[in-house]
């Protein structure tokens, strides 16, 4: 049975074709053990592996399993940041995105500034659906997708683990504390991806190759009229609280009996 | 002076755990009033909930139907309104599926940059967040002269107190509706366990448990001392469990009094996610596992071995 406010069989016509923005950050490759500078300035990037954020290659691939399935036309890739940002957008070129723009933003990027910029390139490129990560591993804002949307208007889904596209619509499955839920979202639409939404291909190396020799977009905030948001101040960055090593205990009788003595069973 | 509004996460009329850390965080800002809105079809009952909790001023309610089931299209112009008209300095939302997916929509929607995951409070505009999954711990100042919007992290915070009696009101919005995004289902894992979010007991399996039937020794240990059930993502990815038992950095962050972990080795993924744990037990075949070395307790033994005799030891 369809759902209000959607019609029978919307959910699998093969008509329309899309175009797609994904947006991708460059974020310290998540194997990398991160080193806090001792003088509280922040984490060291000099130096340590860069990789797209896993969350945006998520989508990057589900953007290019869209074109490969023919309902996608074309795949835009957009990254912000300095010209090292170029490494990110070869890799969404040997994915299979058709064209890759780098905005350069001259300072650090705060989430409402990402989302103002995607807003902007959204007025210039006409997406159908904005694409991007559920959250990046750096910052671990998660604020991006959402803000993108309320800015456009536009409905958002985020933590997506299963999208179906409609001719107007976008049926998505989302990861939900407690369980999934679905939602029906009007595009054009933004929508974020969780880790389930798929596995990210291995790139080939004539990919790769191929990649190299394409152009790459040059933008600013300045070309886009976008005012970065520069309102929250880091002033310092610290390790954790360190856990302390414990005991080991020689058998189940005696670790009840300690965690009895704490108060914790 | 600083008037705080909370955005309450409740879901099947239960007040969820989250909003009441989320009170407790309010406590911390030295703050002159501290307001709850609770968006429901029927927000009576939860109101009801949240005017007991200690420190809350006033708890407003607005009744729609779109709140059925909370979406962050239809749920943030209802908050926006809510802000105008109280005058608020401060908005926070719980970190929550719920709270992380509207809150940004409100700070957008309001110009305003927001802050994820606050778990220390320096005063009413300095505040801790964590970054790289808890990994750095970033002070961050945030402007006085607008309105500043958070998340709470649930696991850095105590619940506050059920001893308060705040004042309930009905609150009308006449704010439009876009009917843009539409609830279609909702799977959720039904369990008389308690909240793996939230509870302050879990027990978790690892790829060490070694199938899906075999996690039955989990749940019964659980049970046994009243405690909810997780997995490392390793056991998520051999389809032993639902995804939604996940701790770890991709999956839920937790920070309960007791934590037992059984055939887990201690993957940077899955210690990122139990960090913050009062104490650690770890349960491993394995002498060498990393998750020894955090652990509070360690015991190296076949976990299958270990659990009845810990069920024994508890009789």
């Amino acid at each position: 049975m369809a759902p209000a406010g959607t019609r029978d069989g919307q959910f699998n016509c093969e008509t329309n074709m899309m175009k797609v923005l994904v947006c991708i950050k460059r974020a310290i490759d998540y194997n990398v053990h991160i080193r806090i500078a001792d003088d509280g300035s922040g984490v060291i990037t000099d130096g340590v592996k860069h990789s797209v954020n896993p969350f945006d290659e998520i989508a990057l691939e589900q953007a290019i399993r869209w074109k490969e399935a023919g309902r996608v036309d074309e795949v835009v890739a957009v990254s912000i940041g300095a010209a090292s940002c170029d490494d990110q957008l070869r890799t969404a070129l040997a994915f299979g995105c058709d064209r890759a723009i780098r905005v350069e933003p001259g300072a650090a990027v705060a989430p409402l500034t990402a989302a103002r910029v995607f807003a902007a390139l959204a007025d210039a490129e006409a997406p159908d659906i904005i694409l991007m990560g559920k959250q990046a591993i750096d910052d671990d804002n998660g604020q991006t997708g959402q803000m993108t949307a309320a800015l456009l208007g536009w409905p958002q889904a985020t933590f997506a683990s299963t999208i179906e596209l409609g001719e107007s619509a976008a049926r998505v499955t989302r990861e939900i504390d407690n369980g999934l839920e679905t939602l029906d979202v009007d595009l054009p639409a933004v929508i974020t991806a969780d880790l389930r939404l798929n596995e990210p291909r291995y790139l080939k190396l004539p990919n790769i190759m191929k990649a190299k020799k394409k152009t790459i977009e040059q933008s600013s905030l300045e070309a886009l009229g976008v005012t970065p948001d520069i309102s929250l101040r880091v002033t310092r960055t610290t390790p954790p609280r360190v856990r302390r090593p414990g005991i080991m205990v020689d058998s189940p009788e005696t670790l009840v009996s300690e965690l009895k003595n704490k108060g914790l069973l | 002076m600083s008037t705080i509004l909370i955005i309450a996460d409740h879901s099947r009329g239960a007040l969820s755990v989250a909003t009441r850390k989320a009170v407790r965080c309010a406590a911390d800002f030295c703050a002159d009033a501290v307001d709850i809105l609770v968006l429901a079809e029927d927000g009576a009952d939860v109101a009801a909930q949240a005017a007991r909790l200690a420190g809350v001023r006033r708890v407003r309610h607005v009744d729609h139907p779109a709140h059925a089931h909370p979406m962050a299209a239809t749920a943030a112009p209802h908050i926006l309104a809510a802000l105008e008209d109280g005058g608020y300095s401060h908005v926070l939302g719980t970190n929550t599926s719920f709270g992380k997916d509207v809150m940004p929509r409100v700070a957008a929607l309001l110009g305003v940059a927001m802050l994820t995951d606050l778990m220390h409070v320096h005063g009413r505009y300095q505040f801790d967040r964590p970054t790289y999954a808890g990994n750095a711990v970033d002070t961050v100042v945030a402007p006085e002269d607008r309105v500043l919007v958070a998340t709470v992290r649930a696991a850095s915070f105590e619940p506050a107190a059920e001893n308060g009696a705040a004042a309930i009101e009905n609150f009308a919005v006449a704010a439009e509706l876009p009917g843009h995004t539409r609830f279609v289902r909702a799977e959720e894992h039904d369990s008389e366990r308690p909240d793996l979010g939230t509870a302050a007991r879990v027990v978790t399996g690892g790829r060490g448990v070694g199938s899906e039937q075999n996690f039955g020794v989990i749940y019964d240990l659980a049970d046994r001392i009243g405690a909810a059930v997780g997995a490392s993502r390793a056991a998520v990815d051999a389809g032993y469990v639902p995804n939604d038992m996940q701790v770890g950095q991709t999956g839920k962050i937790i920070a309960p009094e007791l934590y037992i972990c059984f055939g887990i080795s201690g993957a940077i993924q899955h210690l990122a996610g139990i960090k913050d744990a009062g104490t650690i037990v770890a349960v491993n075949k394995d002498a060498d596992a990393p998750i020894f070395e955090i652990a509070d307790y360690g015991l190296v033994g076949d976990l299958f071995e270990v659990i009845p005799a810990l069920k024994r030891a508890l009789s």
